[in-house]
């Protein structure tokens, strides 16, 4: 046990004696909160919309002019001829097309339904379906207000409409910043627990030390146990950084319990700190290392639904999923910061990174060999 | 002359025996293209959502069995007081709770209009987004169904869309270019750099500097490998995404290549200039790492679109070579375009590499002093 | 020197893929006596030395240390042993008192003995200014004075030196055996490989390895006498084939 402490006391001496590491360990999640969660938005506003009316009708204006209106439309220019807004599409000037076509107004109030067009520039599938959404949802609006409309002109008969009010619980605006910053912290204390301290067990085989660390009495458990322990502080260190530093710059809410949020964040790095230290018996130099962990840190946060959600992933990524911590803790960090989830909500996801962490300190602990 | 070739290929060798780098280094790109094509999806599926129908009559039914049978949602769960909202939505399966008010039927056919509620879980604001607009979609389809079979005739436009460049709405055609990029500056600036800064750390540099080789020779030794070994990878990936997601190159494939070649002396030099920066190599992996790699995903707008970021990150988009490049390759892949559509962009990486190889050289010529 | 045996080899072999590094060694070592383990580069000395520490597992064989049989109780023998190596053995990034606190503390050492060791220790050296600078910044010498020093610092049965005096000058080289001399006669063992032939000559006895092989193994007088040579170079040149890897 005095032998763990002393383990301990010399890795924070080389960590902090390091003057490039122990600035970078606290500048790093400085700078990626504050240059990187303003950026990374999907928050879509002013979509540069072009139409093509060819009918000039009353309806075709109001629905221009509802289209002008709305936040999210920028109506950069209207014509008459199908290739100049194409060609507009097709050089980045507008983002979607919306044809309108002859007759429109016309054969909507006799016939009782009209066909529009829209085109939408998808190379970026995610803008483009909300942009879509957004399109529908301002179509679907000026279609009740026709309907409406027409109701005081027309005849007796009512023609029964559902409305419909829509409120976002949790995130009223819808500040993608909310979302985002929880998983930039994510990305964070992953890297931290992966690299750093991978990196740090590497380096000793690389260098040597490891070797006489091998030929003392000390035990596999001492060894492995004080390497994790300052990576394991240094993680939550950081992640309570990065948490104060969303509150202060973004107004990041914190609906939940802290105590919760900080217990699962500590087995969530004792399971990344054990999958570390078993990646370092795989790795002969500190770049094979830096690579196998790139891959596999990619890997995990793709898949655990950082910006896409991970629940419409087809089922076998949603497999793979129970043994990606990454998800695990995406989902957690989010439902507390955000929803306010308690102890029994987060409850299932606290047993499977308990069963992570086991399956992770486990393989360490039986590829680290003291003799060879 | 054939000491430099002796030389690049005992550097092919080194890199060649390390097996396991070598793996990765075409893993990366297969395993982001397998996860981004078959994975990642921006729609949703099987969004949980929860019903409260204070009505529950046939009119309500009906409407809910519409939502439940469509691919996107799944009803998980029928509450029965607003009280049991909050919970439901902390659990995390909930993405939305519809609210139908009472006597929701009768009202719609006497009042002529009856009222939902969609509240969605805006802590993930794309799919509230999404879960909301789907959910006034399929209620706008089953009203005017059920407007036709009662003969009143409704006023309804419906929109048509047409998905350009991408019909299918596939992640990967935004984000191929986004991985070779990656793949790109991993193995240009990252494994460069590292290569280069791991004989400072060992002290072998010194070694060749004293060697016949020329100081250029070194260097252009050094990297040689690492030229080919990127070109291969750019191969392996567009071969890779043609394979199994049928993305087309609808331009040039040599365009294609003649620009990739040099955005990948590009990163050669981006890495010999921060090799030159780094005194070891976990100053330079770092360097790599957060001043090259974080800006290329976060910032080139292969994931979040550039146009919509706050001012000052558009300008500093402008800086970042991997953001000219992921235009270009998109223009020639997805819109098929020509030279003539991309001169600006290619012109711009020209002098960025110019601005690299200079500043290296005379990094390089200081240090000799 | 007495006749207790601290090390025990029999038939010793230890393989690497079809090469054969330790082709069946079998000696013993006498507590408190200098054991070295003489040849070229590649004979197989530090293959040897790093089974009798407990680092590498043998092929086959009986290997004892200290008593305790390397295979079931490879753990034990490493409380009983030092190690220093030529290549690293203090952490550079931490000071002269640092690494001597944390190899006492590895060793179960209580926190009072070891500042005291670290007292006296400095002060044999002359080193006492140097308590609290980096291993990093001192020159050679003193690096692997204080390295060997730390070695001993538990009071080990057995000190295993793997080629320590690499690199350094010949009055230092000259220091450092006196060290060694010191430690043996408090009853420590040492066993040193070196390729120094004139090291040779300061141990109690010397075992010449070739391609994996004991060739000779006795006193430096007497290998001398039984091969008519005037210094254990000459028996080397005389016995050794030169090694293949060169």
């Amino acid at each position: 046990m005095r032998t763990i402490l002393y383990l301990i006391r010399k890795e924070f001496i080389q960590i902090f004696r390091n003057k490039f590491l122990s600035r970078a360990i606290f500048g790093i999640p400085i700078v990626q909160m504050v240059i990187l969660v303003p950026a990374v938005t999907f928050e879509i506003k002013n979509i540069e919309l072009c139409v093509v009316d060819k009918d000039m009708s009353t309806e075709s204006r109001q629905l221009i002019s509802r289209l002008q209106g709305s936040e999210f439309f920028l109506l950069k220019h209207t014509t008459f001829s199908d290739k100049e807004a194409d060609d507009m599409l097709h050089s980045d000037k507008c983002d979607l097309v919306l044809h309108i076509p002859q007759d429109f107004g016309r054969n909507l109030i006799r016939e009782g339904n009209q066909k529009i067009m829209v085109l939408v520039n998808a190379i970026n599938a995610t803008s483009a379906q909300l942009a879509w959404a957004y399109m529908r949802g301002v179509l679907q609006d000026y279609n009740s207000e026709l309907v409406v409309q027409n109701l005081h002109s027309t005849a007796p008969s009512r023609i029964p409409v559902i409305e419909t009010t829509n409120r976002f619980w949790y995130n009223p605006s819808l500040n993608y910043k909310y979302y985002m910053l929880p998983g930039i912290l994510v990305i964070l204390v992953t890297a931290i627990g992966l690299l750093l301290a991978g990196l740090n067990v590497v380096r000793e085989k690389e260098i040597g030390t490891i070797e006489q660390l091998n030929v003392t009495p000390i035990r596999k458990y001492q060894f492995i146990t004080a390497k994790l322990i300052p990576f394991l502080i240094i993680g939550l260190i950081d992640l309570a950084f990065g948490l104060l530093i969303g509150k202060i710059l973004f107004n990041i809410p914190f609906n939940g319990s802290i105590a919760i949020l900080f217990l699962f964040a500590s087995l969530y790095l004792i399971a990344a700190l054990g999958l570390a230290l078993f990646l370092s018996t795989l790795a002969s130099t500190q770049q094979q290392y830096l690579f196998v962990v790139f891959f596999i840190l990619m890997i995990f946060i793709l898949m655990s639904g950082i910006f896409t959600p991970a629940e419409s992933m087809p089922l076998w990524a949603q497999k793979f999923n129970l043994i990606n911590p990454a998800a695990y803790f995406m989902r957690v960090i989010r439902m507390i910061m955000l929803k306010g989830s308690g102890f029994n909500d987060v409850l299932p996801d606290i047993r499977g990174i308990i069963l992570i962490g086991i399956g992770t300190i486990s393989l360490a602990i039986w590829r680290y060999r003291k003799t060879v | 002359m054939k000491r430099f070739i002796g030389f690049v290929k005992k550097e092919f060798m080194h890199i060649f025996r390390d097996f396991r780098t070598l793996i990765i280094l075409f893993g990366i790109p297969a395993a982001q293209i397998l996860i981004f094509g078959f994975a990642v999806r921006t729609d949703i599926k099987n969004a949980g959502i929860a019903v409260l129908d204070r009505s529950k009559d046939e009119i309500s039914s009906g409407l809910i069995s519409r939502l439940e049978s469509s691919d996107f949602f799944i009803l998980k769960q029928n509450l029965h007081s607003g009280n049991q909202i909050d919970s439901s939505f902390k659990a995390g399966d909930i993405k939305a709770v519809l609210i139908f008010e009472d006597d929701f039927g009768k009202r719609l056919l006497n009042e002529g209009s009856a009222h939902i509620e969609i509240l969605a879980d805006g802590s993930e604001p794309n799919v509230a987004n999404l879960v909301t607009s789907y959910t006034r979609a399929i209620i706008n389809d089953y009203m005017i169904e059920f407007n036709k079979a009662r003969g009143s005739g409704a006023m309804v436009i419906e929109p048509e869309v047409k998905m350009y460049y991408n019909p299918n709405l596939q992640s990967q055609y935004m984000f191929v270019p986004g991985v070779i990029t990656i793949i790109l500056v991993l193995i240009c600036a990252l494994m460069t750099s590292v290569a280069i800064t791991r004989e400072k750390e060992f002290g072998t540099m010194e070694v060749l500097l004293v060697s016949p080789l020329k100081p250029i020779q070194i260097i252009l030794g050094k990297v040689t490998p690492y030229f080919i070994l990127s070109l291969i990878d750019v191969i392996v990936i567009l071969f890779l995404s043609w394979l199994v997601f049928n993305i087309p190159i609808k331009g040039s494939l040599v365009l294609l290549m003649l620009e990739s070649m040099l955005y990948i002396l590009l990163g050669l030099s981006l890495g010999i200039m921060i090799s030159t920066m780094s005194k070891t190599m976990q100053q330079a992996m770092f360097i790599s790492l957060l001043g090259l790699m974080l800006p290329t995903i976060i910032l080139s707008g292969f994931i979040f679109p550039v146009e919509y970021m706050p001012g000052i990150y558009k300008w500093l988009s402008l800086v970042i070579p991997p953001r000219w490049f992921i235009t270009i390759v998109k223009d020639i892949m997805i819109k098929g375009t020509g030279f003539t559509f991309v001169w600006k962009e290619t012109l711009i990486l020209v002098f960025m590499t110019l601005v690299f190889i200079t500043i290296s050289t005379l990094k390089f010529k200081k240090r000799l002093e | 020197m007495t006749s207790e045996k601290v090390i025990e080899v029999r038939n010793l072999v230890k393989k690497f893929g079809s090469f054969v590094a330790n082709d069946n060694l079998s000696f013993d070592v006498y507590r408190g006596e200098i054991f070295g383990f003489l040849g070229a580069n590649g004979a197989g000395k530090t293959t040897a030395l790093r089974i009798l520490s407990g680092l590498s597992r043998p092929s086959s064989g009986d290997v004892k240390v200290a008593g305790y049989d390397i295979y079931r109780h490879a753990e034990r023998v490493k409380k009983h042993i030092g190690y220093m190596c030529q290549k690293f053995s203090l952490y550079e990034d931490l000071t002269v008192a640092e690494n001597i606190m944390l190899y006492g503390g590895i060793y179960g050492l209580p926190k009072k003995l070891i500042e005291t060791k670290t007292t006296k220790l400095l002060e044999s050296l002359d080193f006492t200014a140097y308590r609290k600078r980096i291993i990093g910044g001192l020159p050679l010498g003193m690096r692997q004075k204080l390295a060997f020093s730390v070695a001993i610092l538990h009071d080990p049965d057995i000190v295993f030196l793997d080629e320590p005096t690499g690199g350094v000058d010949p009055i230092t080289r000259r220091q450092f055996w006196e060290m060694i001399y010191k430690a043996s006669a408090n009853g420590i063992t040492v066993f040193v490989t070196t390729h120094y032939m004139d090291e040779a000559e300061y141990c109690d006895r010397v075992s010449i390895m070739s391609e994996g092989r004991i060739v000779a193994l006795d006193s430096p007088a007497g290998l001398k006498s039984k091969y008519q040579s005037r210094s254990v170079q000459d028996v080397f040149v005389k016995i050794a084939r030169p090694s293949n890897n060169n």
